[in-house]
């Protein structure tokens, strides 16, 4: 990108203005909250195509989301939010979206704080920008376990990419075309968003975090129940720690 | 007590099949989730095979006079959870291609309907 002398005074928004730019919203029994969410992000900014990937909801999800206008990708069974993040990189890469932003379909993420998660990569610094709960600015009110478990998976990755990072299960994340086309052709399974970071760092992409507040989840319920939790910690190590041996390029250049 | 060659024997048996399912992962050819419950088995044998007096106070507990069937015991036991395990993989796979088949069916239908228009 031409390195073009802008005026301090410059707000993001022209700037994003220029984009292609999508907001991609993962939905699994979803109704209550997902045409709310939709309302939200055309609220901040009507220019963002918006697409709710339907991972195989038995409620009306896609119906409440098509009957809000936008694009809607169901998915015949339940991929698991791995597989249908990926559904909407691969939909966001094939119709040349440059700018992608995921907003869960819960609405535990405030589409108001889109403008500060897309500002590092209109500032062409980073490819990829998470929304943390735990960096200064933030807030987070969640049981203790949780904290606990967050934080020890923040230290490990932090560990693991050299760079200080305080919310790896964060999926309030906005990336730029190369990471579109990364998480297009190899995105993790099952719980993905530890595994993602890593992945990001493995391939010299840029990353950096930036403060959010979320909402308490007004409907349904956490993807990781207690049940699974003890599942969910050692897969998610085994994969971290077979990731240190994997060989990774960067993804390629634009044809 | 178990036999010492048999102990290394079932140690190194153990490890192999170890480094094997991690390479495995590492090379994309198994899925994590489909490696914990390998991972847990080749661990107990390897843990087993080493530990020769744990395996023997287990044959004790269970009524087994010669230790190393024990351990063969065990090795089966393993083997009939992966298999079962796998057949709710399986079951979860032709539920799912089933219904890829059938929607890919009814697309290709519309679609035919669509260019004679």
């Amino acid at each position: 990108m031409a390195e073009l002398a802008q005026p301090e005074v410059e707000t993001a928004e022209p700037e994003l203005a220029r984009r292609r730019r999508i907001a991609i919203v993962p939905a699994f029994n979803e109704e209550q909250t997902v045409a709310r969410v939709i309302e939200e992000i055309r609220a901040f900014d009507p220019g963002f195509a918006i697409v709710v990937v339907d991972d195989g909801s038995t409620d009306r999800t896609g119906v409440v989301a098509e009957r809000c206008g936008v694009q809607v990708l169901r998915l015949p069974f339940n991929l698991g939010i791995g597989g249908a993040v990926q559904t909407g990189y691969q939909y966001a890469l094939d119709n040349g979206f440059e700018l992608a932003v995921q907003v869960d379909g819960d609405g535990q993420h405030n589409p108001k704080e889109i403008a500060r998660l897309v500002e590092p990569i209109l500032d062409g610094k980073v490819d990829m920008v998470v929304g943390t709960r735990f960096a200064e600015g933030g807030g987070y009110r969640g049981t203790k376990l949780r904290r606990v478990g967050i934080h020890l998976f923040a230290r490990l990755v932090s560990l693991m990419v050299g760079q200080r990072v305080t919310d790896t299960t964060s999926g309030f994340r906005a990336v730029n075309r190369k990471g579109i086309r990364l998480f297009a052709t190899d995105y993790p399974h099952d719980y993905p968003e530890v595994e993602a970071t890593v992945l990001v760092s493995r391939h010299r992409l840029q990353m950096v975090e930036v403060p959010v507040v979320m909402r308490i989840r007004e409907t349904g319920s956490s993807s990781i129940t207690a049940l699974s939790s003890v599942y969910y910690m050692v897969k998610v190590l085994l994969a971290l720690f077979i990731g240190l041996f994997r060989r990774y390029s960067t993804p390629l250049e634009e044809p | 007590m178990t036999p010492l060659r048999v102990s290394i024997v079932a140690a190194v048996a153990a490890v192999i099949l170890l480094l094997v399912i991690l390479e495995l992962i590492r090379s994309r050819r198994l899925q994590e989730r489909y490696a914990l419950l390998w991972l847990l088995t080749g661990i107990v044998i390897l843990v087993l095979a080493a530990w020769r007096g744990a395996l023997s106070r287990l044959a004790d507990l269970v009524g087994i006079a010669y230790p190393p069937s024990a351990l063969f015991v065990l090795a089966s036991f393993f083997v009939m959870v992966l298999l079962l395990h796998y057949s709710t993989v399986i079951s979860k796979l032709s539920d799912q291609n089933r219904i890829l088949a059938q929607r890919l069916a009814i697309l290709e239908h519309s679609l035919g309907a669509e260019e004679e228009d």
